[in-house]
């Protein structure tokens, strides 16, 4: 048997799209080694049997259900692991996302099993999976061969797409799991919390972002007033440093575990270029990087990169701009 | 309460990262250092310490690499650590992500400690996931990627974005937590603290003193074989201007996006 497990997250009644992702490869990738896809979910009521089986229509021909804390790490482990032991499937995969590589980690530990994250390729060889990841900032791709029963595979975020087929509906079982008493020692108090204003940036033609290299929560004014210049549908984005120093909104923030974005410019000042912000930008269509480290990886990525301090070229670019719209 | 801080060697951040063609593990010679994410899982045992909310009786840094790996240590223990461990084994040597976080297990389950702290990323690895490894074996429960951490009747009350926004999250002790680099801003060690990092104890462990089993660390017991390293598809390098004169920088800037029809 050469069965995939994936994991599938779920917020407020609604499946993640980074985990239909994962079904949908799961499922196209299992089909080549003569297998099938599996999800497991964890949560309480609003698993209905209906939400449930609609994961059918992205190839998972059963879903596992069972009741426990949602957005923790462990419980999921536990979940995995009984259904791994009692059906045997052969990998487990991972749409991206903070908690897929917790608990894929984590199943890796418990099932003595081998681990790949940030997977940006699946591909069967032999009737097994192997693993494609991007390594050193993205300069060189490294390939996993699995040994032993179980492989497990995390995801980068965005890497699967989201396919839908017509018709499926996923046969739903229940399973009674008993929770390591270490799954209980942790419990959540608040989920999905908001931070600062609710901007709405996903649908501009414009961002411009700052980083930390802004150096101070006003730094961004000089961000905002690029914006302003270019006017119309332009908007300002955010990194998770700054995010996280509370500069800026978390509504603004892109990357891995904030938005993903293809505007037709994004301009990005006093920005690294981490790759947990790039998967959240790199299909733009057009990137300009201010950044004053010549080295810095964002460079290896925009169409224009401007080496420089963002303190000088920021106001005197809105002015030009200002002046080319006015004229 | 006890806390032990996983750190690791990295290659220095100048130092331009490769793979060694003839043993396809990462070339790790050159300028090193400690990992930079890892000193705020130091300076995150710090502030519980000197907090005063719980008493932490002990703080020990722990590595797992070769011969130079000490420096880490003494960096760590010019942070703040008490006293460190360095478990250094050729049987160690090419394991992955799995094998070495269940060698560091086997190190911290001989040291029993209430708390582990780890750094969200290594500089050079880039998993993101050893904390979770090392929990499992631990049978610990465990959190990544926390930016704020209280100590409150014995629990943590964590907070941490995931992927719908904050989350806060009450974990009871004993647990492991991987501390994002917006936690806290570490000091910089005093030349005293310096000086007398290498006169604190540092203890050298092998794989057989913590128990490890050899059939699954190094090369062999690794579960994963990376290989077949390739480059990623070529993109076109993009245009790069050198910003010496700022006005001159500016109309560059303004030409670009007038070609493209952006403003
Ligand atoms: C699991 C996980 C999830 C994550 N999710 C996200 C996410 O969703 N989004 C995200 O953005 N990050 C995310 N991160 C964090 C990411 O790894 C980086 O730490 C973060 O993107 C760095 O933000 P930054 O570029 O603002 O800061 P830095 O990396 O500190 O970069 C600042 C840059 O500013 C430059 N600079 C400084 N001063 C100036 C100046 N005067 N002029 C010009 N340039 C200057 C510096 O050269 C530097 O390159 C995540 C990390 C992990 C591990
Ligand atoms: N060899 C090692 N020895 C000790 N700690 C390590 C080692 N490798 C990774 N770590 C810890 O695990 C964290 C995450 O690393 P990684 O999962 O490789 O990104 C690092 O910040 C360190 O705290």
């Amino acid at each position: 048997m050469a069965d995939v497990l994936t994991y599938v997250l779920h917020f407020q009644g609604a499946f993640n799209k980074n985990s239909l992702g994962a079904v949908s490869e799961g499922a196209a990738r299992a089909q080549e080694i003569g297998g099938q896809c599996h999800a497991v979910v964890v949560g309480g009521e609003d698993l209905s049997d209906e939400l449930c089986s609609s994961l059918g229509a992205y190839g998972a021909t059963r879903v596992f259900r069972a009741a426990g804390l949602e957005g923790l790490a462990q419980p999921v482990i536990d979940v995995m692991a009984k259904v791994i032991d009692d059906h045997g499937h052969s990998y487990a995969l991972f749409g991206g996302g903070l908690l897929g590589f917790e608990i894929g980690a984590g199943l890796a530990a418990r099932k003595q099993a081998g681990v790949t994250m940030e997977v940006t390729q699946v591909r069967a060889e032999n009737g097994k999976l192997v693993a494609e990841r991007p390594i050193l900032q993205d300069s060189k791709v490294s390939v996993s061969r699995y040994r032993g029963d179980l492989g497990i595979i995390i995801g980068r975020i965005n890497a699967f797409e989201t396919v839908t087929r017509d018709g499926g509906s996923a046969e739903v079982v229940d399973v009674d799991v008993d929770y390591s008493p270490w799954s209980n020692q942790a419990t959540m108090v608040a989920r999905g919390e908001q931070r600062g204003a609710d901007v709405d940036i996903e649908g501009a033609d414009i961002l411009v972002a700052g980083g930390r290299g802004l150096g101070k929560p006003e730094g961004f004014e000089l961000v905002e007033q690029l914006a302003a210049a270019f006017g119309g549908n332009t908007a300002v984005a955010a990194t998770r440093a700054v995010v996280d120093a509370g500069w800026y909104p978390y509504a603004a923030q892109i990357g891995q575990t904030g938005k993903t974005v293809s505007p037709k410019l994004y301009l990005a000042a006093g920005i690294s270029g981490a790759i947990q912000h790039k998967v959240g930008m790199q299909s733009s269509e057009n990137i300009i990087a201010i950044n004053k480290d010549a080295n810095a990886p964002i460079f290896e990525f925009s169409d224009l990169g401007v080496v420089g301090d963002l303190n000088k070229i920021l106001p005197r670019l809105a002015d030009a701009i200002k002046a080319k719209k006015g004229g | 309460m006890k806390i032990c801080v996983l750190v690791k060697e990295v290659p220095d951040a100048a130092v331009e990262k490769r793979i060694d063609p003839s043993t396809g593990r990462m070339d790790r010679s050159g300028e090193k250092n400690l990992n930079p994410y890892d000193t705020h899982a130091i300076e995150a045992a710090m502030q519980i310490r000197e907090g005063g909310a719980v008493q932490v009786d002990e703080i020990v840094a722990l590595t797992m690499g070769p011969e130079s790996a000490m420096r880490a240590l003494h960096k760590a223990v010019s942070l703040g650590a008490d006293r460190s461990i360095h478990l250094t084994d050729p049987a160690l040597a090419g394991s992955d992500v799995a094998a070495t976080g269940y060698a560091l297990s086997k190190a911290l389950a001989s040291e029993q400690p209430d708390l582990v702290l780890l750094g969200q990323q290594s500089d050079d690895g880039e998993c993101y996931t050893i904390g979770a490894v090392v929990a499992d074996h631990l049978q610990m429960p465990s959190l990544t990627q926390v930016i704020k951490m209280d100590v409150e009747d014995g629990a943590l009350r964590c907070e941490r974005q995931a992927e719908y926004g904050y989350d806060t999250v009450q974990v009871r002790l004993p647990a492991v937590i991987s501390v994002g680099d917006a936690i806290n801003e570490p000091r910089y060690p005093s030349l005293k603290a310096i000086m007398g990092a290498r006169k604190k104890p540092l203890e050298q462990v092998a794989a057989g003193d913590v128990g490890i089993d050899p059939g699954l660390v190094g090369a062999d017991g690794s579960r994963v074989q990376c290989g077949d390293f390739h480059d990623p598809p070529a993109k076109a390098p993009g245009q790069v201007i050198e910003d010496e004169d700022t006005s001159e920088t500016v109309d560059k800037i303004v030409a670009w996006l007038e070609e493209r029809k952006l403003i």
